[in-house]
């Protein structure tokens, strides 16, 4: 931990409870409360919350308030005498009925609300969705477009155990991304949403748009932004070790500059002005990886950094006749990945220069000293 | 010293629960480590088994000592039975839970595999061309081409053996309450005769499912069903039986009055309920 | 108007000819029949499993307390947040209300003991067996389960050897519930005072019935789902495997069928305690007695049709997250029900705030909070916002910890000074009550806003916006956990001894305990009282 967040450490816990009287109090600001959103449903859902809210916080007023009344004047300190009244048919009916009826004003707009979610009538476009443990997988249907999308690289550096990197020095700790998913404004999209292993959960708060990813089965929702700009969500359903780790970015452009992206990736360009979220890095990873450092990033999560695996699903490097078998085998493996397991394979995600230097990597760490190296042509050769 | 009828009777310390505890700690634990791979857990586990059988049989034992000693009044007999009945429920609702499995994928996964509802892209992107039928063992054919047990033949005939059979208990029943002690005895007796017979059959039933039809636990959603419905109903026909066995040899000695006769009781109800689940088993995964 | 309890001196005896009040040596513990050391023995467990499941998540909080990985790793983490759940909901709620049963039921309906004291000694003793299973697990290659409590398929496969471990573990836990259910039902349906008939029994007594149906529901479902588990991870079937046929969300239904009605059995019988308290410290007959009764049928009844609005995200037809919303919303009504009872018994009664009345009030007040989340989580579309957040943690951890703990709390002081015939040490106890309050707010209070902020839940790290809130919810957590100790001093000093409680113990309160003597005989009831 970097001396500015040991100071930022001390004067929160100082400040803290100062806070905590004025939070409840403070509903409208945005960090407290549910997002608006940029889409029509997210809004009507936003406005939803806040009914129910209001409603709970009135009845609350009311039934505390009562219960506070009576705290106060009914106490025997007060020489309140108990009175013996046991019950009352009429009050117990008021209190079943009036409740009945918020109940029913409520529920329907909600309802309302839900059949216009399950709308998909005239999408005009659909990306399938798929996740993998840890990162999201898309691809434009219709279009040659597909790529993965994983933890920002400054991110992923940052957030390794005792990486002592300050996140709070890192723009967007944890909701940045390689490769944003890039949609056109006022569209409506529709989104395929399935998983390759375990169940994952696609969210973008500012959609109110989160269904889950599951594995055989293909979810659908859809979306309409009426904004551009870049927006943020997160994985939502526990999906393992780095279930906190594969962050979900949307970019929404204007409807020319999707046309011209959509174009440039069709011809496989990377494009500066989207994909340069990537590029722009916090200073940490602007400097070349070391190919333990890559190793730690791509394949730690699984093999863990000892190399020792996670036993069955994740199996261990070190005693794996891979790493010191023939070197074209190694390399298929890291490439195109093995079917029929959770290993996929890396080559649309790092470069030539990284995968080789992962590959020599493991090939000579955990004592296995094989002296091998590959270099980024070997790979550029097998692609 | 004395328990006069009036009172309740409340047994002193027994140390078969905690021989129990030990018993399922052996058992459960030695077949965890037998799953994870190690051969030894199986034995540790059978020898669980064994030390369950012995408490069981001296757990029982002591009850079945007290209930001849006459210290269970009315209001423990009551406490008996209405514990044998709820347990009864309790084992329905694990039942519940297979039937519940069964339904939801005929009912809805499959169909949904299928393209059904609002699961069209389902089809159309995962499993092309997979068609909602039943049985099915999903779109991939999880464990490749099999056949299903026809409802007639063996099933036919097992159906008709537990029905007869919960005839047979309920003359035994009868006759107990009559004090006709030869009819009792072979009533149970044949009850137990046709309940092991079932066994019997089942497993034959299996072995032609494996070697021929190559129906299997792994074929599918069909054969996950099949096989878990119809096994833990197995077992539980085993358990019935051999609990009447023991009822059996009771009778044997000549416990039972037409009065009080719990223990009988709950080995009939015990079984009546194996042949309602028999039933719906009959009808859902073999006739449907 | 609430039933009127009698009982005279010849009506217990302490012992007779062959009951040398309590054996003594370990003995009395491993083989007891006697529901009152039994309950003793539920209630020790329960604390201990408090403490373990609360200093695992107290790694989890202590993790949380800043962004960045500083302490564990990820792995770990999901261990922890599983295992505290798994020991709490399993280990230390569920146990504390058996526990309470056991001391308390046969007592309260004049009865001699449980209706079957072996199998009662065997429910305590499958607990040990149990978590031994669960705990080991920390210690095997893999590490502990880490797929949630809720153990969804295909994650939870990817468990190590903690796997079967844990499916055993389930299968025994429920074995043990199970029996504490029949036994309970049994005892309460024929064990009763002759004249203690249904609508005259306490409402603890009730609750705890209901309860126990709730639990011979559920539990042998649950049994089922984790088997089925073991089945597609050891034997080739396909239940949760789309490929097969199957389906990973069937596991989710099974579940949770099993699921919600769990943790209405984790309330209602605090439900039954705080009705108890409420009467006798507002000095007044509990309001609607009758309508209590009905409520929390009613609750237990619709418990069943609403386990669906745990998945709201998971895909269902519009028909199915149409239902399980109006099904789910509907509980609001009973559970008013009750709210506003309690509330009309504290009117115009004549109150003293005695600590396990202060407990009561504050589960009043804080289980509706709760309550409210709840029902903002029922409505579908606004879920698809809020499932998976902090917002669900907050939720969960406000009908639970100021719920269903305070409910035990406010149970342990209000009739531990009939078991030990000891006052309780009022000061410190007032001060434990203080403490709990004030930082269980703290805690789980700003874990509404990260929640609607954004912020999943079950994550180790978190995106820097979320900082503030986090701190101040650890260290809520960090004075939650430490006043915790002060209750098991308290707890110690009123067992050690101390002002001897009369039989009584508080202001005329109702209820056939009172009728006898502090610390409550080894046999009590052995001819029934009168109830008039
Ligand atoms: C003691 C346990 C307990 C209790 C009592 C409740 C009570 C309720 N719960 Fe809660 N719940 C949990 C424990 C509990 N819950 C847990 C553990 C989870 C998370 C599981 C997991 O995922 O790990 C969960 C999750 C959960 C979800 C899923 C959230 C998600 O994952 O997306 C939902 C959704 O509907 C829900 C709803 C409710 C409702 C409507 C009630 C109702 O019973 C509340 C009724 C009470 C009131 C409403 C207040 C009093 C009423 C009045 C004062 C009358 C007037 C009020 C009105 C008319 C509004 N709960
Ligand atoms: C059943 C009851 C129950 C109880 C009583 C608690 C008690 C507490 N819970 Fe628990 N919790 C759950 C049920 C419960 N929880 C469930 C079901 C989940 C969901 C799990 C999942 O996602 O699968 C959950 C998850 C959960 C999370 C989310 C974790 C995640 O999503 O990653 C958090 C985070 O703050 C949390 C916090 C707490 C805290 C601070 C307490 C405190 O009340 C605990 C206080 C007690 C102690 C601290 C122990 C006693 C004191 C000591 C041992 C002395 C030492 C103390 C110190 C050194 C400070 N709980
Ligand atoms: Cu993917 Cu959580
Ligand atoms: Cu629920």
């Amino acid at each position: 931990m970097t001396n500015s967040s040991g100071f930022r450490l001390a004067g929160k816990i100082t400040t803290l409870l100062g806070l905590m009287i004025i939070a409840p109090t403070a509903f409208a600001d945005m960090v407290l409360n549910l997002r608006r959103g940029v889409t029509d449903i997210s809004q009507t859902v936003y406005e939803l919350h806040m009914l129910i809210l209001w409603v709970c916080v009135v009845i609350a007023i009311v039934v505390f308030g009562i219960m506070i009344v009576s705290i106060v004047l009914h106490r025997r300190s007060r020489g309140a005498e108990a009175a013996g009244f046991s019950h009352s048919t009429k009050a117990e009916l008021i209190w079943t009925i009036i409740p009945v009826i918020i109940l029913i004003w409520m529920a329907v707009p909600a309802a309302k609300t839900l059949v216009v979610m399950e709308d998909f009538r005239d999408s005009e476009m659909t990306i399938k969705v798929t996740g993998y443990q840890w990162k999201w997988h898309y691809s434009y249907l219709g279009t040659e477009v597909d790529f993965f999308s994983t933890l920002a690289r400054s991110s992923n550096i940052a957030r390794q155990l005792r990486s002592g990197v300050d996140p709070f020095s890192v723009e967007n700790y944890l909701l940045d991304v390689d490769k944003p998913l890039v949609v056109p404004v006022d569209t409506k999209i529709r989104l395929l949403i399935t998983s390759n292993d375990v169940i994952h959960a696609w969210w973008m708060p500012s959609f109110a748009v989160k269904k889950d990813a599951i594995p055989g089965f293909i979810n659908e929702v859809w979306f309409k932004a009426n904004e551009t700009g870049t927006f943020r969500g997160q994985c939502a359903e526990l999906c393992g070790r780095g279930h906190g780790f594969m962050p979900i970015v949307v970019d929404v452009l204007s409807r020319q500059d999707y046309a011209a992206w959509i174009d440039a990736k069709g011809r496989g360009e990377t494009v500066a002005m989207v994909d340069s979220t990537a590029a722009a890095e916090a200073p940490a990873a602007a400097r070349e990886l070391s190919g333990e450092e890559l190793y730690n990033i791509s394949c730690g999560a699984c093999h863990q950094a000892n190399g020792q695996g996670l036993p069955p699903t994740f199996p261990s490097l070190v005693d794996s006749a891979m790493v010191d078998g023939p070197i074209a085998e190694h390399i298929d493996i890291v490439m195109n990945g093995r079917v029929g397991t959770a290993m996929v394979g890396f080559s649309t995600q790092l470069s030539d220069a990284e995968l080789a230097a992962i590959i020599s990597y493991e090939r000579n760490a955990w004592g296995l000293n094989s002296g091998d190296t590959v270099q980024a042509s070997d790979i550029a050769a097998a692609r | 010293m004395d328990h006069t009828h009036d009172k309740y009777y409340i047994p002193h310390g027994s140390h078969w629960p905690i021989v129990g505890s030990f018993a399922l700690f052996v058992m459960l634990g030695g077949f965890a480590v037998y799953l994870n791979g190690a051969a030894i857990g199986g034995t540790a586990s059978l020898f669980g088994l064994a030390v369950l059988v012995v408490m069981m049989a001296g757990w029982f034992g002591n009850v079945i000592t007290e209930s001849m000693a006459g210290y269970y009044n009315p209001q423990v007999d009551k406490s008996f039975r209405m514990g044998m009945m709820w347990f009864i429920f309790s084992e329905v609702m694990f039942f519940a839970a297979f039937f519940g499995a069964l339904f939801y994928a005929r009912q809805l996964a499959i169909p949904w595999l299928g393209g059904e509802g609002t699961k069209f892209m389902t089809n159309l992107m995962l499993w092309p061309g997979f068609e909602a039928l039943w049985p099915s063992n999903g779109p991939a054919h999880a464990g490749g081409e099999f056949e299903t047990m026809a409802a007639t033949g063996l099933p036919a005939i097992n159906t008709a053996i537990l029905l007869s059979s919960s005839v047979t208990i309920t003359i035994a029943h009868h006759a107990l309450k009559n004090g006709n002690r030869l009819q009792l005895n072979l009533g149970v007796l044949v009850t137990v005769i046709l309940g092991f017979s079932f066994i019997y059959l089942q497993a034959t039933e299996y072995m032609h499912a494996y070697s021929e039809l190559n129906l299997k636990l792994s074929t599918g959603i069909y054969g996950s069903t099949f096989f878990v419905l119809t096994g833990f109903h197995g077992l539980h026909v085993t358990v019935g039986a051999i609990f009447l066995t023991v009822i059996w040899f009771r009778i044997l000695r000549g416990h039972f009055t037409p009065q009080k006769h719990f223990a009988f009781e709950a080995a009939s109800w015990y079984w009546h309920f194996v042949d309602v689940v028999w039933l719906c088993l009959y009808f859902f995964v073999y006739w449907l | 108007m609430g039933p009127e309890y009698e009982a005279t001196a010849d009506q217990y005896q302490a012992d007779d000819h062959d009951h040398h009040g309590a054996p003594s040596g370990i003995k009395r513990w491993l083989f007891s029949t006697n529901h009152k050391d039994i309950g003793t023995m539920y209630l020790v467990f329960s604390l201990l499993m408090f403490f373990v499941g609360g200093t695992m998540i107290m790694i989890v909080r202590a993790e949380l307390f800043q962004p960045g990985l500083q302490f564990v790793d990820p792995a770990f983490f999901n261990q922890m947040t599983t295992m505290h759940a798994l020991v709490m909901v399993f280990g230390a709620i569920m146990p504390a209300f058996v526990g309470l049963a056991n001391w308390m039921i046969p007592m309260m309906v004049g009865a001699p003991d449980m209706a079957l004291p072996r199998m009662n000694n065997w429910s305590f003793w499958l607990l040990p067996v149990g978590f031994t299973f669960l705990l080991a697990t920390l210690i095997m290659p893999g590490g502990a389960p880490a797929a949630g409590w809720t153990m969804y398929p295909p994650l939870v496969l990817q468990t190590g050897d903690a796997f079967p471990f844990l499916v055993f573990a389930v299968h025994i836990l429920g074995a043990s519930s199970i029996m504490g259910a029949i036994n309970i039902i049994v005892t309460i349906m024929n064990m009763r005072a002759p004249t203690m008939t249904l609508l005259k029994m306490p409402l603890f007594v009730w609750t705890w019935f209901i309860t126990a149906f709730l639990l011979l529901a559920a539990m042998p479902v649950f049994a089922g789902a984790v088997t089925m588990l073991l089945f597609d991870q050891f034997f080739g079937s396909h239940f949760f495997n789309a490929a097969g046929g199957g389906d990973p969300v069937m596991f989710q239904h099974i579940f949770w069928f099993f699921g919600h009605p769990e943790v209405y059995i984790m309330i209602l019988p605090a439900f039954g305690i705080v009705s108890e308290i409420i009467p006798t410290f507002a000095r007044k007959p509990l309001f609607g007695y009758n309508s209590m009764v009905y409520a929390t049928a009613s609750i237990a009844v619709l418990s069943f049709i609403v386990w669906a609005h745990h998945m709201f995200t998971v895909g269902m037809p519009l028909a199915g997250e149409l239902f399980f919303m109006f099904s789910t919303m509907l509980i609001a009504v009973p559970t008013g029900v009750k709210v506003f009872n309690w509330i009309a018994t504290m009117w115009r009664g004549s109150m003293t705030f005695e600590t396990p009345m202060l407990f009561s009030l504050a589960f009043v007040f804080l289980f509706t909070i709760g309550g409210f989340s709840g029902l903002m989580l029922a409505i579908t579309p606004v879920d698809f916002q809020y499932h998976d957040t902090y917002f669900v943690v907050a939720h969960f951890h406000y009908v639970l910890v100021p719920g269903s703990l305070f409910g035990i709390m406010a149970g342990v002081y209000y009739w531990l000074p009939k078991w030990t015939g000891h006052i309780v040490n009022e000061k410190l106890a007032k001060t434990h009550f203080w403490l709990s309050a004030i930082f269980v707010n703290i805690t789980f209070f700003p874990q509404h806003f990260l929640g609607l902020a954004g912020m999943p839940r079950r994550i180790p790290d978190y995106s820097t916006q979320f900082a503030d809130f986090n701190m101040m919810s650890s260290l809520g957590a960090f004075g939650f956990g430490l006043s915790q100790l002060l209750f098991v001093y308290i707890v110690y000093q009123a067992v050690k001894g101390g002002e001897k409680a009369s039989g009584e113990v508080w202001d005329n309160p109702k209820g056939l305990e009172w009728t006898v003597p502090s610390p409550a005989p080894h046999h009590t009831f052995e001819t029934a009282p009168e109830v008039r």
